[in-house]
């Protein structure tokens, strides 16, 4: 049965639109359109109008029923932001521990409901502050983090028993996990208790953030570790948020990051399934985390689709029982390449825009970028402006009023329809050649995003794509912008304090945790209480990913342009 | 008739920053410039990036940098580069860097920096201008 009316009267809207289109037609030749081809931001091209019959085929209950029932196109929940407003959540970090900790205290006082942390480059790689191949880095965009005694000063006087955490970290997350359980557990608080979410999403790194460390398949070892730990010892934890962000950042088409995210998140499961463990046990805890580009309704029905077919594979591929495991909850941050550093004040409104598609989308969460982060870290001020925004979104225009408002518009129904038929036509082409970890070794995914990136870059070149303050409507004059500075004292004073925890901990009780780890490692015991047990000890963050790149080995970029 | 070698261009990615949208699009508009291109791929150390393009005979360096090192990393390729007396390869650098920086790197001898936004055409027809084989 079609989405509002009897098939009878498609015949009537056809001829009536054929009509409307000849008469147009003849408009148009007096004076032509205003572009020769009117296409998204991922190069869609766009009918002049949509009707009832493009989504003749959308049977109403099957395509969307209601929020919080299966497929969930119109949302996880059924009460939606009626019941509860998305979290606020504005990823942080910048300096040493205690900056970052100031800054939380800050953006909890204005009104942030969770945390997220943002880390520096050494930590993100698993070295520490000392490395050579540190040099420069610290602090320069987001915390560094060696020992269990940062992770104590960052989290230092927050609520962690009630407000949930996020950390963006991929190849040493398992141990800026452990670090994060002790910190808990110092403070008395039980591990059962605590909630947040560990990026831990290695797949999307070879294909697109690239930081990586190990080998895909070990990367994807640990992480069915953390996933086994976190079922078991840490229940109110999301041990992946499968992230389609950085793919996107890296250049690709709303539709190859929806595809190649959920593609990823079939490889997570089925390697958790290899481990043991039942679907419903673990995919509940299985989050998101998609971007909010500007092509407003494009990205709508990106997320939108994204619900329903995560519930198709879940249910169908997967024969998951528990609704918990067929919803795709996620988080949202708006484009980050979007941004331009001409005229960055423009970047408010972008963001403004962005967050409002995360919004009709039915995000769970969103960080919305502070206007000179294309320039530098946030300062103080451009983060709360950045924060107010999703305020404002909130509380003053109305949007949050009622549950999924787009979902009936032609329109986006029909460019939902086509995100969800194109995404699953790529996931077959992954499914061919072996999945997603066979995939990354043929460079597939990576080569389709270099191929859009270019695209677009083109495109920009020739003034296909308008970008304000680049391309267009550029001006001389510009508003000088304040950026935040990182001292170049950190990397020395942060340095010295990792030296005095080594001075101070038990080298000896160190050395044979390490050695646990490397055993676990090696074998097949999960490395997650050892892991714990080591940075209880002091052991530092490169300390224990030495021991992993020993047992793995190093991947290195193929460098493919 | 003498025929003159292509210009040899390398893009190195210093440091750990792992953003490479933007310098694998620049290896792409060199190579459709006609100049050949060598891409370092990410995580270089300038002592790595500084030994390649010696053994590679490369007519400039593009270094590219988005995680806020590249105070350290680009005056150190630079430096080494002297050190080894090849400092008549041109450096030149490109990504996110503030405006107070950019003086700063010119007076350590990068020759050019392209903040975001410079159209593909401006970065290769300064390459065609400033860079020639060596």
């Amino acid at each position: 049965m079609p989405l509002t009316f009897n098939t009878a009267i498609f015949e009537d809207i056809k001829k009536a639109y054929r009509k409307w289109e000849e008469k147009l037609n003849k408009v148009f030749s007096a004076k032509p359109e205003r572009l020769k081809r009117f296409s998204t931001v991922s190069d869609w091209e766009i009918n002049r109008l949509y009707t009832p019959e493009d989504n003749r085929d959308q049977d109403f209950m099957e395509q969307l029923g209601f929020p919080g029932e299966y497929p969930f196109t119109r949302g996880v929940q059924p009460s939606m932001y009626r019941g509860r407003l998305w979290t606020m959540r504005m990823f942080a970090g910048l300096g040493s521990a205690k900056d970052t900790n100031t800054r939380f205290h800050h953006l909890v006082n204005a009104g942030q409901t969770g945390l997220s942390t943002a880390f520096d480059m050494p930590t993100l790689m698993g070295y520490d502050t000392d490395a050579p191949k540190a040099r420069g880095e610290c602090g320069r965009c987001g915390v560094a983090i060696d020992t269990l005694a940062d992770m104590e000063e960052l989290f230092a006087g927050l609520p962690i028993d009630k407000i949930t955490t996020s950390m963006t970290i991929n190849p040493p997350a398992s141990v800026i996990w452990a670090m994060y359980v002790a910190m808990a557990e110092n403070r008395g608080i039980d591990r059962k208790v605590i909630g947040g979410t560990i990026q831990n999403d290695m797949l999307k790194e070879f294909i697109a953030q690239k930081t990586f460390m190990c080998p895909p398949e070990p990367s994807v070892r640990l992480i069915t570790d953390t996933v086994e730990f976190g079922t078991r010892e840490v229940p109110r934890w999301n041990t992946i948020s499968i992230s389609g962000y950085h793919i996107r950042e890296a250049g690709s088409t709303a539709v190859q990051e929806l595809a190649f995210t959920l593609a990823d998140g079939i490889a997570y499961t089925e390697q958790a399934i290899e481990r043991g463990l039942g679907v419903d046990e673990f995919a509940p805890r299985f989050s998101f985390f998609f971007n909010s580009h500007l092509d407003f309704f494009e990205e709508v029905a990106k997320f939108r689709a994204a619900r329903r077919m995560w519930a198709r594979i879940m249910n169908e591929r997967f024969k998951a029982e528990d609704p918990r495991s067929w919803w795709l909850r996620f988080h949202t941050q708006t484009a980050g390449c979007s941004l331009t550093a001409q005229q960055p004040y423009n970047n408010v409104v972008r963001t403004a825009l962005q967050a409002l598609s995360a919004v009709m989308g039915g995000t769970q969460s969103l960080h919305t970028n502070s206007l000179d982060e294309v320039l530098a870290i946030p300062t103080e001020e451009a983060a709360t402006i950045a924060l107010r925004t999703q305020q404002i979104i909130a509380e003053e225009a109305g949007v949050a009023n009622t549950i999924d408002p787009l979902g009936g518009s032609y329109f986006v129904e029909a460019l939902t329809d086509r995100m969800e038929a194109e995404a699953f036509e790529i996931i077959q082409k992954i499914d061919d050649m072996g999945g997603m970890l066979a995939a990354i070794e043929h460079n597939y995914p990576q080569q389709e995003i270099a191929d859009a990136a270019y695209h677009y870059q083109r495109q920009v070149d020739d003034h296909e794509k308008v970008v304000v303050g680049v391309n267009k409507y550029v001006t001389e004059e510009e508003l000088p912008v304040e950026t935040l500075e990182i001292d170049e004292a950190l990397e020395s004073l942060q340095i010295e304090k990792t030296n005095r925890v080594k001075t101070e901990r038990n080298s000896a009780e160190v050395k044979e945790r390490l050695e646990r780890v490397g055993e676990a490692c090696s074998g097949k015991q999960n490395v997650m209480e050892p892991l714990i047990g080591a940075v209880k000890a002091g052991a530092t963050l490169q300390e224990v990913c030495d021991v992993y790149r020993k047992v793995f080995g190093e991947y290195r970029d193929p460098g493919i342009y | 008739m003498e025929h003159k070698r292509r210009v040899r261009v390398m893009v190195a990615k210093p440091g750990l920053d792992g953003h490479d949208r933007g310098a694998r699009i620049i290896a792409r508009a060199y190579r459709d410039a006609g100049f050949e291109v060598v891409y370092t791929g990410l995580h270089q150390t300038p002592e790595e990036i500084v030994e390649a393009a010696i053994q590679e005979d490369v007519d400039m360096i593009g270094l590219s940098s988005l995680a806020g090192a590249h105070k350290y990393l680009f005056p150190a390729v630079v430096n080494l580069l002297r050190e080894r007396g090849a400092d008549d390869i041109v450096v030149c650098g490109g990504g996110i860097i503030p405006d107070e920086d950019l003086e700063k790197l010119k007076q350590a001898g990068i020759k050019q920096i392209f903040t975001p936004g410079t159209p593909l055409e401006e970065i290769v027809s300064w390459v065609k201008q400033n860079v020639s084989p060596r």
